[in-house]
């Protein structure tokens, strides 16, 4: 690709022609082993595992894809779901963002035209590393637009492993975000690749890649707030260019058009909170341009004079507009803003309003070990980075700069949003080491020309053109990255070019004296290859070790090898075969979507918590005592409950730490279950020093039924070290039916009302009043 | 003689209204008697390198057949009902019937005797219509020699075209090598194999409870000819026998329940008999396997298995408590399994157990020179009614299993049943891939099976494979023999994906050549 490019330059040597081809050739070379390392360093879960859907939601896609890649695009689009949400059902077509789906059919449906019988759950497995090599090749676009070649290639290499973004892409994570990070980076390298060129074939298809991002994840809105924050950076430092204005207004017309077009956006994309900045901008760009346009046309002093009416004019109209603005935006009750956003503008805001947000370990604000784990000696490069791109700043080192600043602040607010960090820091860092190369390296050529030039005077022989030449070419070099960077602009305006190429002489003038002494550049770049070093083992290690582990097989090493803990599957899989097709299963709803997908049984509630008071529901049968959990349940039409125990094996995320919020989520929405009522002294406990309330609530019931006779009368829990507080109790209302080989998921089965009743009709006559208190209870029930 | 005439007093229980074999006895008149003489073979443990040994002998057994089914042809053309009105008479009669597993295999040794004036080339076999329904295989073999020198000669057995005898009793025709002259005798070995003929009774259990089960037959041998003198040996899995028809004399012997000796019974005479015993073997059936063969050129035979097996006995009912099940595996879930062996062909490799939602870690494979063995587990231990799916694939060098014939056709000589040990599958399905570009398929199985053809495409085909597919239902162990596809192939047809690639990826670089070389820019 490059290739042309240099072509195009001004006529050069035909020696240094042929090695810039030859180095066009070993970039292109070494892009496409970072392709393969993108791929291949991900691939640590199927070969240690095996080739499966990791985690939860990706099981969920995976649903989708099957379902797309059966019954065709049309299907899907008014795809209504009922084996999720009963009794509500799902519209999935209108709710899910499409574009991994359909990237993963495409890639199927090519697949299969060509005869490749690879199978739709192969395609899914392998769809994030193959997205990872493209985000990887993004990013060297990216960076070299920004800082040239030699940092493009280095910021691709670093993102290719930086084991935030392989946490999120290993063969398996089938997830949005896998795609999403490709299109958020190539979306940008777009706008800077029109930021550059003025042109708009390139606007055109940033809005394409727009369209995709808002296919593929919801954080397209941090392009859409993000790019117009530059646009306005940009005309605040008095920036404003045509380019800024073909690569801006494109997207936001064009770009919201597209928008509009996905389901789960659609008229959302002129409506939320979260696009008017864009339009804000979009009317501010334009009011700029035609100051421009009006400063061309007019004499200076008329200028001023049409200024200062405008601007009073302007600011009348002004005023109105953001009165009806705020009128409009105060008028919607979560003043525009959805429960998300909110939370990342206010950290705390999830935490004290929605629980159900707060519960998702990945929503918490990060720790700082979670920087290093994720981003390592990234962490400590990324300041240098910086300074290198404020040398010179241009407008695409401006727009990395300020990506940065953004997604260290968003990452700061919730974990998750690491991901979107990585990018920004991989391309810093890798301008930060191109630089320190590049740096290092001409120190020590400098170093060797003046030690040969030395040497072949001492020896008297007569090649005046050698000793000149590697300083010759270095500043060749040198020319030819600057001549590169303005190309585009001599392109458009020559006036541009004027602006760029001072400082840019500026900066030849003043890499002069950037020659280090040469031990301390071999030192230097003895230790930067060293941090090299160990970025590419810790990434190595956490792409093998951390990030691997599908979550839904665990292993554990103990002296006499590999325990294999599958039990997931042993429980999915039985009730798959062993149930009634329309059976309605209740869980947490956590175990929501792999339910549907791997046991193909209705669910309650699952993963996509979208409505707070079906979970409610489910949370308030789990932490009500027996009966009033089948009266729950039975109303839902249940008939089998699955809970997580990690009692036996120790595992720690089941369900009984998660118990707590379940009450919180329950009582949020039923205030008859109180928090309190299950802590003794604001300490959460299950031995026998737990409060009633907890000892009889169904999930206590359901976890611990008959686990004392597995260690002889004790009942250790090995999750929570501590003996339980109820050994011995029977169920009345529920029937275990499975239980797997590790106890770690235990299917009951609820028992038929028949049973109850047989033998009481007697005492239901002389038991009238305690009918009424029944019926009393009754009314918890939120389905009643 | 019958329990309805009753020249015996056969007891008439209730359970005998069901099968309700009212008899009718024909003829008393005097028949030939020839006199049979049983084979008996150990036909579960026929294993893929025995099987492969006697593949000429299948080769050379499958001419035979068509010889002596020509040749049956003939007799019954001359004597289409006369066969049977040809005084034959069985002698002795002797069965053993094992009922240890779920698959009942019954050994009958019969000594016919040809008493009339014109010789018998078929000797039939009469089964009641419940057990014909059920009959998954049946064997017929020669003795000839005395006890020393015993030498088998496997024997043709195939369903009569007489018309149904009283009570739509089947009929079976066994055809002798030569003819049976008048007053000659030959001893006959016939096996037969039974499928999903144990009833559960309880039908649903517990888990804590045992699995029992009713066995319906009857003490007399059902024959259309007069048997002589006849005993029955019933082999039950464990001395624990709930209850058993009384035929006097009948005795039990730990776990053997002797039925007779009677002497002199007329044709069909029958006497329902009705065992019910414990048996706690697993029950395993698999619903529906449907094999994959796909053989590649390039070396290596890709085989795949996909299973539906459930568990067949008693229905389990109530909870199933984790507890019982690991703290007492001897009382608790006694009529559930947790391992199957699949004994697969040696220098197999690659081998995979997973189903639909991923690898199933619960197998071992021991590989040898002779068998491997590959012990797997289904996610869950199967209780009564439990079902599970799995798929197992593995991949054999092609130089075992493939072979080019004298005449240049290339065959396949593969195992035609399913791998699992003591398994019943209710239908069974082989889809033999063969490579693009073969032709003239055709299949060579020792029995009769419903064959298809279909069209295959994977890895970049254009024509597409052809598919043999072979369909049979009620498959035994015993069905685990070789089969032969044979076809044309020419080797060059190996060559035409790699060429296509190539010669895409060629004309894709002329294209980028021609691109880069070309000036389509419209301003100039």
């Amino acid at each position: 690709m490059a290739v042309p490019v240099d072509n195009l330059t001004k006529p050069t040597p035909p020696s240094s022609t042929l090695r810039f081809a030859f180095g066009n050739v070993i970039a292109f070379f070494i892009l496409l082993l970072i392709g393969v390392l993108a791929f291949s360093i991900r691939l640590f879960s199927v070969i240690k595992y095996e080739s499966v859907i990791h985690e939860f939601d990706p099981y969920f896609n995976y649903r989708v894809t099957q379902f797309l890649t059966k019954n065709g695009i049309y299907d899907f689009w008014n795809w209504f779901d009922d084996r999720t949400w009963y009794p509500l059902g799902r519209v999935i077509g209108g709710t899910v963002y499409p574009g991994l789906t359909l990237t993963a059919g495409t890639i199927w449906e090519v697949l299969q035209s060509l005869n490749i019988p690879l199978s739709v759950e192969t395609v899914c497995v392998f769809t994030a590393p193959v997205f990872s090599a493209f985000a990887a090749w993004a990013t060297y676009l990216l960076t070299k637009e920004v800082k040239g070649t030699g940092a493009g290639l280095t910021a691709a290499v670093l993102l290719a492993m930086v084991p935030s973004y392989i946490s999120r892409s290993v063969a398996g994570s089938y997830d949005n975000e896998a795609v999403a990070i490709f299109a958020l980076i190539f979306t940008f390298y777009l706008y800077i690749k029109t930021l550059n060129t003025g042109s708009l074939f390139y606007a055109t298809l940033n809005s394409i890649a727009y369209f995709y991002m808002v296919c593929s994840w919801g954080g397209y809105t941090f392009i859409i707030n993000l790019i117009p924050m530059h646009v306005l950076l940009c005309i605040v430092t008095g920036r404003y260019s045509s380019r800024l204005y073909i690569a801006y207004a494109p997207l936001v017309v064009l770009g919201t058009l597209l928008a509009a077009l996905v389901p789960v956006v659609g008229f959302n994309a002129v409506m939320t909170s979260e696009h008017f900045a864009s339009f804000l901008v979009f009317i501010v760009i334009h009011v700029v341009a035609l100051a421009y346009y009006i400063k061309g046309i007019l004499s200076p002093k008329m200028f001023k004079v049409a200024a200062t009416l405008v601007v009073s004019v302007g600011l009348v109209v002004c005023c109105a507009v953001v009165a009806i603005l705020l009128a409009v935006v105060a008028s919607s009750p979560t003043k525009g803003w959805s429960g998300r956003s909110l939370s990342l503008l206010d950290p705390t805001y999830a935490s004290k309003y929605i629980p159900i947000i707060a519960s998702v370990s990945e929503h918490q604000p990060p720790t700082w070990p979670s920087y290093f784990m994720d981003l390592n000696v990234l962490a400590f490069l990324v300041p240098a980075g910086i300074i290198a791109c404020f040398a010179p700043l241009s407008d695409a080192s401006s727009f990395v700069i300020l990506y940065l600043v953004m997604s260290v602040y968003f990452s700061g607010v919730m974990v998750r949003l690491m991901l979107v960090l990585a990018p920004a820091a991989c391309i810093m860092s890798g301008i930060a080491l191109s630089e320190a190369f590049d740096v290092f390296t001409r120190s020590i050529k400098f170093y060797i020309s003046n030690l040969s030039e030395f040497l072949q005077t001492d020896a008297g022989d007569t090649l005046p053109g050698n000793n000149v030449s590697p300083q010759n070419e270095v500043l060749k070099n040198e020319k030819k990255e600057d001549t590169l960077k303005e190309r585009p602009s001599r392109k458009n305006k020559k006036k541009e070019k004027e602006n760029i190429e001072k400082p840019s002489v500026k900066s030849k003038t003043e890499k002069r004296p950037l020659v280090l002494p040469v031990e301390a550049s071999f030192f230097a770049l003895f230790l930067t290859v060293l941090l090299g070093g160990f970025y590419v083992v810790h990434s190595v290690w956490a792409a093998a070790e951390a990030y691997s582990a599908p979550s839904i097989v665990l292993t554990s090493h103990s002296h006499d090898g590999l325990h294999v803990f599958d039990d997931f599957r042993e429980a999915y899989a039985w009730l798959s075969h062993n149930t009634e097709v329309d059976d309605k299963v209740a869980s947490w709803w956590d175990y929501g979507y792999q339910t549907t997908a791997m046991a193909n049984r209705t669910v309650i509630v699952d993963n996509n918590t979208w409505n707070n008071t079906h979970i409610a529901t489910v949370g308030t049968a789990m932490s009500s005592p027996e009966k009033a959990a089948w009266e729950i349940f039975n109303s839902l039409d249940v008939k089998y409950v699955l809970v997580v125990f990690g009692g036996l094996v120790g595992y720690p995320s089941d369900d009984i730490n998660k118990f707590l919020w379940m009450v919180r989520i329950g009582g949020g929405v039923f205030p008859h279950i109180k928090e309190p009522d299950y802590l003794r002294d604001g300490q959460y406990r299950i031995d026998s020093q737990a409060t009633p309330t907890m000892l009889n609530s169904l999930m206590y019931k359901l976890s611990y039924f008959r686990f004392v006779e597995t260690d002889g009368g004790k009942g250790y829990d090995r999750v929570r070290r501590t003996e339980i507080g109820k050994k011995y109790f029977k169920l009345t209302h529920f029937e275990e039916v499975f239980t797997t080989h590790h106890w770690m998921v235990r299917i009951y089965k609820l028992k038929p009302q028949k049973n109850r009743i047989r033998g009481k009709t007697k005492k239901s006559k002389s038991k009238t009043s305690s009918t009424t208190p029944r019926s009393g209870t009754v009314k918890k029930n939120p389905w009643h | 003689m019958s329990y309805v005439v009753g020249a015996c007093g056969g007891p008439n229980k209730p359970f005998c209204k069901k099968e309700g074999f009212v008899h009718c006895s024909l003829r008393t008149s005097s028949l030939t008697i020839i006199v049979l003489h049983i084979f008996f073979r150990r036909l579960g443990s026929i294993l893929s390198e025995k099987a492969r040994l006697n593949m000429e002998v299948f080769v050379a057994r499958s001419r035979l057949t068509l010889i002596f089914s020509l040749f049956a042809l003939f007799s019954l053309s001359s004597s289409s009902l006369s066969s049977s009105t040809t005084e034959l008479q069985i002698l002795t009669a002797e069965r053993r019937i094992d009922l240890a597993s779920h698959i009942i295999r019954v050994v009958l040794t019969l000594k016919v005797q040809n008493d009339g004036t014109s010789a018998a080339s078929d000797v039939l076999l009469a089964f009641p219509p419940a057990q014909a329904k059920h009959l998954a295989l049946i064997q017929a073999a020669e003795v000839a020699g005395k006890k020393r020198k015993k030498s088998l000669h496997p024997l043709d057995v195939k369903p009569s075209n007489h018309a149904d005898g009283p009570n739509g009793a089947k009929f079976y025709s066994i055809s002798l090598r030569n003819p049976l002259g008048t007053g000659g005798s030959v001893s006959i070995d016939v096996s037969y194999v039974l499928t999903q003929s144990l009833e559960p009774f309880p039908v649903e259990i517990r888990q804590s409870e045992p699995q029992l089960v009713l066995y319906r037959d009857s003490a007399l041998i059902l024959s259309p000819y007069e048997i002589k003198q006849q005993t029955t040996v019933i082999r039950t899995p464990s001395t624990k026998v709930e209850s058993f028809t009384r035929v006097e004399p009948s005795t039990q012997l730990r776990t053997e329940l002797k039925y007779g000796p009677y002497e002199d019974q007329p044709s069909f005479s029958y006497s329902p008999i009705l065992v019910h015993f414990e048996n706690n073997n697993p029950f395993a059936v698999v619903e529906e396997l449907v094999r994959e063969i796909e053989i590649s050129h390039w070396g290596s035979l890709q085989v795949t298995e996909h299973y539906t097996l459930v568990h067949n006995g008693a229905r389990h009912k109530g909870g199933f408590s984790r507890v019982e099940y690991q703290s007492r595996p001897t009382i608790s879930g006694v009529a559930s399994f947790k391992h199957l062996l699949v004994k697969l062909p040696p220098r197999v490799h690659s081998v995979y157990y997973r189903d639909n939602i991923g690898n199933i870690s619960t197998s071992h494979l021991r590989t040898g020179y002779s068998k491997s063995e590959l012990e797997i587990e289904p996610r869950y231990p199967l209780l009564g009614g439990w079902k599970a799916t799995f798929v197992i694939g593995y991949g054999i060098p092609l130089e075992d299993v493939l072979f080019e014939s004298d005449d240049g056709k290339r065959y396949l000589n593969f195992s035609f049943g399913c791998p699992i040990a003591e398994t019943l599958v209710n239908k069974i399905t082989n889809k033999v891939v063969l490579p693009e570009g073969s032709k003239n398929p055709s299949v060579v199985v020792p029995f009769s099976v419903e064959r298809r053809a279909e069209t295959s495409y994977s890895y970049l085909d254009i024509v597409g494979r052809p598919v043999v597919v072979l369909e049979k239902e009620n498959v035994v162990p015993e069905h685990n023999v070789l089969f032969q596809v044979y076809y044309d192939f020419h080797p060059m047809s190996m060559l035409a994906e790699p060429l296509m690639l190539t010669s895409v990826f060629f004309f894709l670089f002329v294209a980028a050549l021609a691109y880069i070389h070309m000036d389509i820019s419209i301003r100039k």
